[in-house]
């Protein structure tokens, strides 16, 4: 073994920022990792890219990466990315943010997002419970789960949010665990690459918060949860791709092309001004 | 070895096996053990020294058996380990 050198991906992090907060175990680094490797491997120009996140512990990777980013308030990530996007579509946006901030306090902005069909991009970690707010139930922890809200177990049916993303309108729509990086990666690169509404549910372990009351006391043992329960099914039905502890199907669900709300709205802009001007 | 594979393959003196060099930034390690435990080779383990955050970082067994599938550059959440391709003409 050499002398420890500079990691090769650093470029596209800010290194006063490194290393990061989030605890050992955690899936939130995978994700950032997996998503700077699809940079990576596109060369994406970093002054074409704004990173949106939200509140939460994944809501820190918009301050890791380098490139323009906005922390934006609990929830609302999609509003400001909507924005951004309408002020300057020729930038790719792409929001990273949880899945409390994203379904639970941000629910009805992903919803109407996806069916508009704005060409943003979200990455949500699905880490089943409020991490950084010590464990509360959320719209997506399992039935009987154990948080610190619901000691004797969840009785809140789960959010299925392929199934939600799907139903609303979302073009691309897959699942991925941490544990499939390599997939992931393609998935990350094929979200950057397409037009309209894209969306990726990455299952991601939270040992310190959730994982401790669920038997799954390291990253590890959370990894080889996903590991023995993880089904690939590629295009199908998403309704029956619910998470449970036996099973988490993953894959692309949906991969359909639809005209986007900015490319119909500068359309109309521009139909409407050439009227005026005749 | 089966029978038809008998022979040296023709191009063995041009191609050479890749050796990998696996770069591990040891204080930056948070010692989640992801990068040992999902290596496909076992060409990583846990060492016994203690790093600037308190875990053990881990530790090369033999980069030999390493087949450049940079599955724990990938995988690892804290940017603390690479692999490179070892770029020598003879004799390493």
């Amino acid at each position: 073994m050499m002398e420890a050198v500079e990691h090769p991906l650093l470029k596209y992090l800010r290194a006063a920022m490194i290393p990061h907060i989030w605890c050992s175990g955690c899936g939130n680094g995978i994700i950032l990792n997996a998503f700077v490797h699809a940079l990576d491997e596109l060369q994406i120009d970093l002054n074409k890219l704004v990173v949106v996140s939200g509140i939460g512990c994944i809501g820190r990777a918009a301050g890791y990466i380098n490139a323009d980013s906005f922390h934006t308030t609990h929830g609302r990530p999609i509003a400001f990315a909507t924005g951004v996007k309408l002020a300057k579509p020729e930038l790719e946006v792409v929001v990273i943010s949880g899945d409390g901030d994203l379904f639970a306090i941000g629910g009805n902005h992903f919803i109407h997002a996806a069916r508009r069909n704005i060409g943003i991009k979200v990455i949500c970690a699905n880490n089943f419970n409020y991490g950084m707010t010590g464990g509360q139930v959320g719209p997506t922890t399992p039935l009987e789960a154990l948080t610190t809200t619901t000691p004797y177990g969840n009785i809140e049916h789960p959010f299925n949010l392929v199934h939600l993303a799907a139903a609303s309108g979302a073009t691309y729509v897959a699942r991925w665990t941490t544990l499939h990086v390599r997939m992931l990666t393609a998935s990350i690169k094929k979200l950057l690459q397409r037009k309209g509404f894209s969306f990726i549910e990455v299952v991601s372990p939270c040992p310190e918060i959730y994982g401790r009351h669920n038997k799954m006391r390291t990253g590890l043992e959370m990894m080889e949860w996903f590991r023995e329960a993880s089904v690939i099914a590629n295009f199908s039905d998403p309704a029956k791709a619910e998470i449970t502890p036996e099973k988490i199907v993953v894959g692309e669900f949906v991969d359909i092309e639809k005209p986007t709300y900015e490319q119909l709205l500068y359309e109309k802009m521009a139909k409407l001004m050439k009227e005026e001007s005749e | 070895m089966p029978e038809r594979l008998w022979r040296t393959p023709l191009d063995v003196e041009k191609i050479s096996r890749p050796k990998a060099e696996i770069y591990i930034l040891k204080d930056q390690c948070k010692g989640c053990g992801f990068c040992i435990h999902y290596c496909p080779k076992k060409v990583l383990e846990e060492s016994d020294e203690i790093n600037a955050r308190g875990v053990h970082p881990p530790r090369v067994v033999d980069e030999k058996n390493c087949v450049l599938c940079s599955f724990c550059t990938a995988v690892c959440p804290d940017f603390a380990i690479f692999v490179k391709e070892k770029q020598c003409k003879d004799g390493c």
